[in-house]
């Protein structure tokens, strides 16, 4: 597998569960979602009724992936703030560390500065997890291929029976 | 990127469909979407011009099932093919797990078949990719036009390395799903670390 593979363990996953928890209730937000700048969903928390994970996770992606592609044209590295207005809801998008995207939906019970100044604060609780989660990728991906090792191609091939 | 889950126990793979305009990408992925059972399939996504071509990219998420115990979830994407819009494929292709390079079979288009696996070669090795070792299957598409190449030509023109290649008729859902089982087997193979 490539180096740039993301292994996510039930402990780091419900630490980061509990971080973007706070936000939202900092924030009095609606949603707060986590994902990777690939667009996989990786924790949301809130009120999602209605509102489909894996799709809401491959826009934003995009919209990061796009914003950062202008910021490159006009000399910038990134523009590392979204923020997108509505008549009911709005959605501030963040970058978060190197691979992550952190996407707040809120309404008007809380305000742009507000989640401008929560999600500053759980972003620097969010790095040193997330970069444990990098560290210890390298040694699960080992652990991971072993356990995929013995895969056969009737395993693969069961998949598409139906 | 793979993205291994054990919180949820899912393996999640991203597939992007790369060709020249018009090539019948989104075809592709519209005809997985219509023909796969509604529990294991997504919202599609088609963020598209008016005229229906393409703008940004298609997304549609597919579980494939369970396999040792993860669920294996694939996000398909399409790119948009026309030539002016190289910066967004760029940004597509990022992550990608595998890639299906779907060819316009007819003779009108073998020049821009080329150019768009040429410009495949260059956007993989933009993000440290390599068109030879990633997960990668060729699909002849329109193969039911009366102007289309011959097989044979157009195969030894855009094979590159011994991938499977897969002659297509994607509006009638010809040698779609074998080409997305293709791609999916030689991504799932490459997490035994072979």
């Amino acid at each position: 597998m490539s180096l740039g593979d993301l292994i996510l363990h039930e402990e780091e996953y419900q630490k980061l569960r509990a971080l973007i928890e706070r936000l939202r209730q900092d924030s009095n937000a609606r949603i707060v979602f986590l994902l990777d700048r690939n667009g996989q969903p990786v924790a949301y928390i809130g009120d999602m009724d209605g509102t489909d994970p894996t799709a809401l996770a491959s826009l934003a992606a995009g919209n990061v992936a796009a914003t950062e592609g202008l910021a490159r044209l006009v000399g910038e590295e990134e523009f590392s703030n979204l923020y997108h207005e509505g008549q009911r809801d709005n959605l501030h998008v963040s970058v978060v560390g190197r691979r992550m995207i952190l996407v707040v939906v809120f309404d008007e019970h809380s305000s742009l500065g507000l989640v401008r100044l929560r999600v500053r604060k759980i972003t620097a609780e969010l790095l040193p997890v997330l970069e444990e989660v990098e560290r210890r990728a390298s040694t699960e991906r080992t652990q991971f291929e072993a356990a995929f090792a013995d895969i056969t191609d009737a395993d693969l091939d069961a998949l598409f029976n139906d | 990127m793979t993205f291994i889950n054990y919180a949820s126990r899912e393996i999640n793979c991203k597939i992007v469909y790369f060709g020249p305009g018009l090539c019948g990408k989104t075809t592709n992925i519209q005809y997985i979407f219509e023909r796969t059972n509604p529990a294991a399939k997504g919202k599609m996504i088609s963020l598209a011009t008016e005229t229906d071509r393409t703008l940004f990219f298609d997304f549609l998420p597919l579980d494939l099932g369970t396999i040792r115990g993860f669920k294996t979830r694939f996000h398909l994407y399409t790119v948009p093919g026309q030539v002016f819009y190289d910066a967004s494929r760029r940004l597509i292709l990022k992550g990608a797990d595998g890639v299906v390079f779907v060819a316009d079979s007819q003779e009108s288009r073998f020049e821009a078949n080329l150019e768009s696996m040429k410009n495949l070669e260059d956007a993989l090795r933009d993000h440290g990719l390599d068109i030879d070792s990633i997960p990668y299957v060729l699909q002849l598409n329109k193969r039911d036009l009366p102007t289309s190449m011959p097989t044979d030509a157009l195969r030894d023109a855009l094979r590159r390395n011994g991938e499977p290649v897969f002659e297509a008729v994607a509006t009638e859902g010809v040698g779609v799903f074998e080409t997305l089982k293709a791609v999916a087997k030689l991504i799932l193979a490459r997490l035994k670390g072979s």
